[in-house]
């Protein structure tokens, strides 16, 4: 049995690793809620934005938190222009073509990737890469602190965005009822846009926590995405607080099972907590109305 | 009826006619090879690596004339990206056997290349295995495949023995370790075999860790790591795991008397570069040109004024198509039934590698030596065993 000191130090390094699981189920699950579909290029547009990133530290000679509101920006930008462009008129309006259109923009990426960047993994390194704050027998490190710390500040931003402002109403509108909208003057393929927008946006802002502590690859998509789309069924599909609160007990519980149950077997917890809620809550922790 | 015929073009005719064996002579057709690397997925890089390698031998034989021995005959290569799947593999044997293929080289995992050499003795076409250290792929009686390099087992005896010396020599601060593995093939057999041997040198063994590839967090390993207190831990993963792995153990501030790995996926040049004050001291036991050869130096530079990123994957993946183009040279001949048993009977030495003259026996050169490596001041050192050493080895590590 794990002394309690490990014990606390697991639970409180699930918790910071939830934050920045959070972020990255944030783009996804706002997508789904307004969209109705699941993004299959999530992943290869989180490693895309971690190679900006990493460009952006690298080649630009940036901070990668100085980076954040640029890569933030950029992300928002090119997943908004993926949408108008090229998901959103192959799509023509038909979820099941937007959902392959992703799955074709997915592959592209990865491939392109490849080429561009080759398979070869990237990491940066930071003055404060190994930094650490000294509580009592647990040494947190610095850049986990400032991710998950950042990661909760864009959620509870987007949260506000979403219930405070008139384009937050009018994205939740589109969500609830697209018709509707359109009666009252909102154009929901434009809204469509934004939203997806915002979803790339927050893996911009993802990419940046992320890069301090984690490597980037052309695979790296492939690491979150499937903890993403656990959490959002998890928080439920479409819900703020439930991707929030989902990521934070992903990050636990994946944190706690390696502990206790070895690394290799650890894991395990994810795909039972998937499956569970899909056969006793499927509508997730914090439904969301339809 | 009849045709005229100008002068001119009877000239030109003739001309042509004269000319045609002429341009076949000077032609030989082309000898095809099949290089099956995983170049997209997870081996990505590794892949790559090993296909740059296969494509400057053949280029290389190709400037110099072809194969001498067989009219100058030119090296074609055919390329498979098997992903990380077996299956493709071996159907890509199947496939490059029926465009005509010569020989094989690859497929830098052990999987890969156990699927693709039993899919190439189907058709006793020979396969030059440039990496993959399973000691299955030539412990199966498959007379068509050949490793020029070192097997898992190998590779573990020489870091147990570089272990001891380095240990004895450093008065023997290292009493205690800890092993962490990726839980495949290559890391479970590696961590079961130095579990096994390292009692023997006088280092008690106090966990075996296992993780998955990928692993996104190590943080639980390593707290576990720092509350047993070992003199030394010993990784055997691949190179994502392993940069992250490290990340944390500096992170957490463990005490070690060294960081040691055991073909340690992550131990690179870029490591190197790119984490400097954690990579400082790190030692492997793994593959490395020898540093005392001038032309390994030559080879590196050739290799990074392209542009690219020198490993020795790049070296393996060279020296396996060297095998195969020295061999058909030697045999006059690419027939398999002439080529295998010049390969089984082959003296190729692979003169940038730190190893005794090839001497295959069942597929496997008895010659074959990876070696104790040491990143010191952001560069690869040999420092292990003394006739390839080019630094001494440093037994601490550093404080970042």
């Amino acid at each position: 049995m794990p002394s309690a000191d490990i014990i606390a130090a697991a639970l409180l390094n699930g918790l910071l690793t939830g934050g920045v699981y959070a972020l990255v189920a944030l783009g996804l699950t706002l997508i789904y809620g307004v969209l109705h579909i699941v993004n299959f290029a999530h992943g290869s547009l989180l490693m895309l934005a971690m190679f900006g990133a990493w460009l952006l530290v690298d080649r630009v000679g940036l901070d990668p938190y100085a980076a954040l509101p640029f890569m933030t920006g950029i992300a928002f930008l090119a997943g908004w222009a993926l949408y108008a462009g090229v998901i959103g008129r192959i799509s023509g309006g038909d979820d099941r073509r937007i959902l392959l259109a992703t799955l074709g923009v997915a592959v592209v990426l990865d491939n392109l990737a490849l080429v561009i960047f080759t398979g070869d993994s990237r990491t940066i390194d930071t003055p404060y890469a190994f930094a650490v704050v000294e509580a009592g027998p647990l040494l947190i490190s610095v850049p986990k602190l400032i991710s998950f710390v950042v990661a909760l500040a864009l959620a509870a931003a987007m949260w506000a965005f979403m219930t405070r402002t008139d384009l937050g109403r009018a994205i939740r509108a589109v969500a609830r009822e697209p018709d509707g909208a359109r009666l009252v003057g909102i154009s929901p393929p434009r809204i469509f846009a934004l939203s997806y927008g915002i979803g790339i946006g927050c893996l911009g802002a993802a990419a940046c926590l992320l890069l301090p502590t984690f490597y980037v690859s052309p695979q790296v998509g492939n690491v979150f995405v499937l903890i993403a789309f656990t959490i959002v069924v998890l928080g439920g599909m479409g819900s703020f607080p439930g991707a929030v609160v989902g990521g934070l007990i992903i990050g636990v519980t994946e944190s706690l099972g390696g502990l206790f149950l070895g690394e290799s077997l650890g894991p395990i917890g994810i795909p039972l907590i998937f499956i569970a809620v899909l056969l006793l809550r499927p509508s997730g922790l914090f439904p969301t109305a339809r | 009826m009849t045709m005229r015929i100008s002068r001119r073009q009877a000239i030109v005719a003739g001309s042509a006619t004269l000319a045609m064996p002429a341009v076949a002579r000077a032609e030989p057709a082309s000898i095809k090879l099949g290089l099956i690397h995983p170049v997209t997925g997870p081996l990505a890089f590794s892949g790559s690596q090993c296909r740059l390698g296969g494509q400057m031998a053949i280029a290389e034989v190709n400037a110099a004339g072809g194969i001498k021995g067989m009219g100058g005959a030119k090296i074609e290569a055919l390329l498979g990206d098997a992903q990380l799947k077996p299956e493709l593999a071996a159907s890509l044997v199947d496939q490059f056997a029926e465009a005509g293929a010569a020989g094989f080289t690859g497929c830098f995992s052990s999987s890969l290349g156990l699927a693709a050499t039993q899919a190439a003795a189907k058709y006793d076409l020979p396969f030059s295995i440039d990496s993959g250290v399973a000691d299955s792929l030539t412990a199966r009686g498959l007379a068509n495949t050949f490793r020029l390099f070192p097997p898992a087992t190998e590779c573990v005896d020489g870091a147990v023995m570089e272990l001891e010396g380095v240990n004895k020599a450093a008065g023997s601060p290292v009493k205690s370790a800890i092993l962490v593995h990726e839980n495949s093939e290559f890391g479970t057999n590696t961590a079961t075999a130095l579990k096994e041997k390292l009692p023997g040198i006088g280092i008690k063994v106090l966990e075996v860790m296992p993780h998955a590839t990928p692993t996104r967090d190590f943080s639980n390993i390593v707290l576990r790591i720092k509350e047993q207190k070992p003199d030394l831990v010993i990784i055997s993963n691949y190179i994502n795991e392993y940069v992250l792995l490290i990340r944390t153990l500096v992170q957490q501030r463990v005490p070690l008397v060294a960081m040691f790995s055991v073909l340690g996926g992550g131990f690179s040049l870029k490591f190197a570069k790119e984490q400097p004050e954690i990579a400082e001291n790190v030692m492997d036991f793994n593959h490395w040109y020898n540093p005392r050869k001038p032309e390994s130096a030559i080879f590196r530079k050739r290799v990074e004024d392209a542009g690219n990123t020198f490993s020795w994957e790049v070296l393996f993946g060279y020296y396996a198509v060297r095998l195969l183009t020295d061999t058909f040279a030697k045999a006059g001949t690419a027939d398999k039934t002439k080529v295998l048993p010049a390969l089984a009977a082959s003296t190729f030495f692979p003169d940038m590698l730190p190893y005794a003259p090839t001497k295959f026996v069942n597929g496997q050169n008895q010659g074959a030596h990876a070696s104790g490596l040491q990143i010191q001041k952001g560069e690869i050192r040999v420092i292990w065993p003394d006739q390839f050493a080019d630094a001494k080895p440093v037994f601490h590590q550093p404080k970042p």
